[in-house]
């Protein structure tokens, strides 16, 4: 339980005296958790950025409500999750809790909001589980998640030739998922699955797991894992003379700053699937040279630029109804279409899914690159309509009732 | 493709390699965990954590100070060392009147205290260290590609090990130590200072573990919670090789590392498992260990 | 004659203190949730205090560091989290569960690592413990890395709804009430007396006749048994059973809650666990300095204040 407690009363409001108007919303403040992995593989691709994204769409909204921010490290362990957010909701009134990479975790504290009626906007966790079996109607999925992911990288490297695929997987919810998602587009596009290897989160030494994956003979090998344990896995593959052997690497989840912390010289080359890219239009570079300037210059990944984009769709929801329960608020949130430099005509289903259109993406030579985080060539646009699962598949309770 | 019963050769061979260099490590903590278990009497649970600093010195040689792996690979183990002594001569050298379960307890709270120190400062996911420009690259041996780092590291263990086991076995040095490990008061009684001596001996293992900590930086990452479960494995090597036998842990040690490379071969789901399965046995047949006798 | 006249008395007087003592932590217990303390962080803490008790059976009274407490109170937890969630057991039943299975197990790592002493039995204990982490790890019903979650706090015999955190807690402080019993009793007894002697001079009880090894493992079995109990009923509390709870830290976090509190004494542990969960709670902003603050507690707690807490006071009283 390490909720690094941000005393951060970030008020949106400059005016003064608007007691009366918020009647609705409870203790006059909107709180919202930001809560995701500070110390661990995930920390790069969440972490601080999070709170800092999520920090400067509070300032943007700049309407008539009073916003607090919170945030915490959940150390990828679903127990801390847990109960973060039940002491969050119990104890401090927190209204919003938001991001939440580690599929494992998120759907820990899924349970919890949606016992307690509070708004869960999940930006860095990836399995469809949570729009689907598990959903509530508390939620919104935001970003990406396992079924886009395989849609974009896994049918274009099977097009590209690499038919036959062997599985390097996180073992946990969303390494699964991601393989199971990625396994079907693989064998309805006409490749073939020879195997599989799980490994645990947070690995160091993949070694073997390699050996098995290069004796499988498989052309492509997939990792589904994320974070620190994909580009792990890259540079060791890249020691063990795996890609020179004539097998290629598949990302199924790659951010830019794993692109960064591996350098184009290792990663140029790889296909990826992402929800943004910085340096895409006009808006977005906008954005991103402000986070960057508060960041060190880091460009924000998808998840950062997901939890901009979603805690100001929950602020304009909240003050619209001047409520703060959760099902009222995603209840607005899911009448409006998203409109800002992350998303065009971005539309939340019933089932919780925000869809939206995602980019195939493929990294630069470093030839290519002619500034600092100038990594991608956008390859193609994936139409929000068939990045994500159609909605007659999901098997959302709020969706076949 | 040729197959070994079922399982392709290079794949069977490849595993076997890469159980090697684990047992590598192991080998080089397992020793100093015996020495200190055999001198001091005490089951060194920072050892983990001390393996760890060194990776970490060789870390923060190379990007603060930009000395880089060849002089690390003797610093590291002398600064860990140093620590070792002041941990020694603080604390642990207070305990020695007492049971001995309070040298576990004690190094228990250190191994914390350092481990949760790194974490604070560096996260967890681990700082990267390239291998040095001489060991880049690697061989193809045909059943598969040995980067050269990784070979080095079996050579490199091997001499440090068997060093130490000669030095301890056929010096008069290491028959000082052998003797005050048997009979302390008649070691005492004839001039030697046995409190100098533990305390060398302790900074001596604990810089073995530093030894080993910068040899890894280049194959693992360098993170906090690098020694956190291999100890476990290692104590666990310690005890089926028979606490406080020297050779006993050296070649525990490396046999550890090659059956946990076959049962990656055949059986991949038990390969964490099986040193622990091991220990057991041991214990019920021989429960002073592989190599041990008994002792009070 | 007047020597034996003091003695009943004062011994009647140590009684009507522990009475005392008993009426007022009755009544904190009791009142506790009422006067605004977070239901969540009481339950916490008393199964920790449990838990606590339990491997004090065995540390304090035995003279037997386990570093392996971790595996029944993990395993209690993903027993009691299954039978709950998947069987669809009452609560109390699956919570019996957990703690019968980690009395077997207690049985079987008693029966295996019972007749080494010291730091030999310490770090058996804790490699067949790190064993049923990696079981937990790959076996299909704990779900490995995710954990079981959501596991229902259901019903008392379908009588009290223990979604309801007020009775959630005094349901917990039933449990861990009659825990606290049992480990009491079991001091008390002629059973716990030989205990006691085993440990402070085991050749004598063997030449005395007594069959030492057995009734160690029955002290093991008892002690694995409460914290399996303690465990589950974590996990019905949590509504979830994780690799945190198997894993090597809890096993050595439980020995810090003892040595703090005192070990051998009744109530040390009680207190011990107060102190840890309720510093784990303030220093939880503090991210990973949680792990330093106990480090250091723990090589003071050796180095100066091995009597611990409640074993200071008592010194100070006698």
């Amino acid at each position: 339980m390490r909720l690094t407690k941000l005393a951060l009363a970030t008020t949106a409001l400059v005016g003064l005296a608007t007691g009366a108007a918020q009647a609705e919303i409870s203790d006059g403040v909107i709180k919202i958790g930001v809560l995701n992995d500070r110390s661990g593989l995930y920390a790069d691709l969440s972490g601080e950025g999070s709170v800092v994204a999520a920090r400067m769409a509070v300032e943007d909204f700049g309407g008539d409500l009073q916003v607090e921010i919170l945030s915490a490290d959940h150390q990828n362990k679903p127990d801390v999750g847990s109960s973060i957010a039940r002491q969050w909701i119990d104890q401090d009134g927190v209204d919003l809790i938001i991001d939440v990479p580690t599929s494992s975790v998120a759907l820990a504290v899924q349970q919890v909001t949606s016992d307690t009626d509070t708004a869960f906007i999940s930006s860095g966790a990836a399995t469809t589980a949570l729009t689907n079996d598990q959903c509530a109607p508390t939620f919104v999925h935001w970003t990406y998640d396992t079924y886009a992911l395989s849609v974009g990288t896994g049918k274009a490297v099977v097009e590209q030739g690499g038919d036959s695929w062997f599985f390097l997987t996180a073992d946990y919810a969303f390494g699964h998922q991601l393989e199971a998602d990625t396994k079907r587009v693989v064998e309805e596009n006409g490749g073939q699955v020879v195997g599989q290897v799980r490994h645990p989160l947070s690995t160091t030494d993949f070694s073997s797991f390699l050996l098995q994956a290069q004796s499988s003979g498989a052309k492509v090998i997939g990792l589904a894992n994320a974070g620190g344990d994909t580009t792990n896995a890259i540079k060791q593959a890249n020691s063990f003379g795996i890609v020179q052997g004539g097998q290629q690497l598949a990302a199924l989840l790659g951010f830019i700053t794993d692109v960064h912390a591996l350098g184009l010289d290792v990663a140029q080359g790889l296909t990826l699937t992402t929800g943004f890219y910085w340096d895409r239009t006009d808006e977005s570079r906008e954005f991103s040279e402000r986070f960057g300037e508060r960041m060190n210059g880091q460009m924000p990944t998808m998840v950062h630029a997901g939890v901009y984009s979603a805690v100001a769709h929950y602020l304009k929801a909240a003050a619209e109804i001047d409520d703060d329960g959760g099902k009222a608020v995603v209840d607005q949130m899911k009448t409006v279409p998203v409109n800002d430099f992350f998303a065009e005509n971005g539309e939340i289903r019933a089932d919780g899914r925000m869809i939206h259109d995602m980019y195939l993406v493929q990294v630069k030579t470093p030839e290519e690159s002619e500034k600092p985080w100038d990594y991608y060539n956008i390859l193609a646009t994936i139409p929000a309509a068939e990045a994500f699962q159609p909605l007659e598949q999901s098997t959302c309770s709020l969706v076949t009732n | 493709m040729q197959t070994i019963l079922g399982i392709p050769a290079p794949l069977l061979f490849g595993q076997l390699l890469i159980g090697l260099i684990n047992g590598a490590f192991y080998a080089l903590l397992s020793l100093g965990l015996a020495v200190i278990f055999g001198v001091l009497n005490v089951i060194n649970f920072a050892h983990g954590a001390l393996y760890m600093m060194g990776a970490f010195v060789g870390w923060f040689l190379l990007t603060h100070l930009g000395i880089g792996y060849w002089p690390a690979l003797v610093l590291a183990p002398l600064v860990v060392g140093a620590i070792g002594i002041v941990i020694e001569r603080t604390m642990l050298s207070r305990l020695y009147d007492l049971d001995h379960l309070y040298g576990l307890l004690l190094t228990f709270g250190l191994a914390l205290i350092i481990e949760g120190l790194f974490i604070n400062y560096y996260g967890v996911s681990g700082q990267p260290y390239a291998p040095p420009q001489a060991l880049q690259g690697g061989y193809n041996l045909g059943f598969m590609f040995l980067p050269a780092y990784r070979g080095w590291v079996i050579v490199a263990s091997l001499i440090v090990c068997f060093g130490t086991w000669l030095l301890i076995e056929r010096t008069q040095l290491g028959a000082y130590l052998r003797a005050a490990v048997e009979r302390p008061e008649l070691v005492r009684a004839f001039g030697i200072n046995v409190p100098l001596m533990m305390t060398l001996t302790y900074g001596f293992a604990v810089a073995l573990a530093g030894f080993a900590g910068i040899l890894a930086a280049p194959v693992y990452t360098v993170s906090p919670i690098m020694g956190q479960n291999l100890i476990i494995v290692v104590f666990a090597i310690v005890v089926i090789g028979g606490l406080g036998s020297i050779l006993g842990s050296i070649v525990t040690g490396l046999g550890i590392g090659l059956v946990e490379g076959l049962t990656r071969t055949f059986w991949p789901e038990a390969s964490s498992t099986v040193v622990f399965v091991i220990m057991a046995i041991v214990l019920i047949l021989r429960p002073h260990g592989l190599f041990g006798r008994p002792r009070e | 004659m007047s020597e034996a006249v003091m003695n009943l008395r004062s011994r009647g007087g140590r009684r009507a203190t522990s009475w005392i003592l008993a009426a007022i932590g009755l009544a904190i217990i009791i009142v506790a949730p009422l006067i605004g303390l977070y239901p969540v962080f009481l339950m916490k803490l008393m199964c920790f205090a449990l838990f606590a008790c339990a491997f004090n059976l065995m540390l304090g009274y035995v003279g037997l560091l386990s570093f392996g407490h971790a595996a029944f109170f993990g395993m209690g937890a993903y027993v009691a989290g299954h039978a709950v969630k998947v069987w669809g057991v009452t609560t109390v039943l699956g919570i019996f569960g957990g703690a019968v299975v980690a009395g077997i197990m207690g049985l079987v790592f008693g029966a295996i690592a019972i007749r080494q002493k010291g730091i030999y039995f310490a770090m058996i204990t804790l490699a067949l413990a790190q064993m049923v982490y990696f079981f937990c790890l790959q076996a299909p019903f704990t779900h490995g890395e995710d954990g079981i979650q959501g596991i229902p706090r259901g019903t008392i015999l379908g009588l009290v709804d223990l979604r309801n955190s007020l009775a959630m807690y005094y349901f917990v402080a039933a449990i861990f009430l009659a825990g606290f019993l049992v480990v009491y009793r079991t001091i008390h007894s002629p059973f716990g007396q030989t205990l006691k002697g085993i440990r402070e001079n085991e050749a004598r009880m063997v030449s005395l006749g007594y069959p030492v090894a057995r009734f160690k493992v029955l002290a093991f079995t008892i002690s694995a048994t409460l914290t399996g109990l303690a465990g589950a009923t974590k996990a019905i509390v949590f509504q979830t059973a994780t690799l945190t709870d198997v894993h090597w830290h809890m096993s050595g976090e439980v020995v810090l809650m003892t040595l703090i509190g005192g070990m051998g004494t009744i109530f040390g542990p009680v207190v011990g666990a107060g102190i840890i969960i309720t510093l784990q709670n303030y220093l939880a902003t503090m991210g990973s300095w949680v792990t330093v603050v106990m480090g250091t507690i723990f090589v003071i707690c050796v180095l100066t204040f091995r009597r611990g807490v409640v074993g200071e006071i008592l010194a100070r009283l006698k």
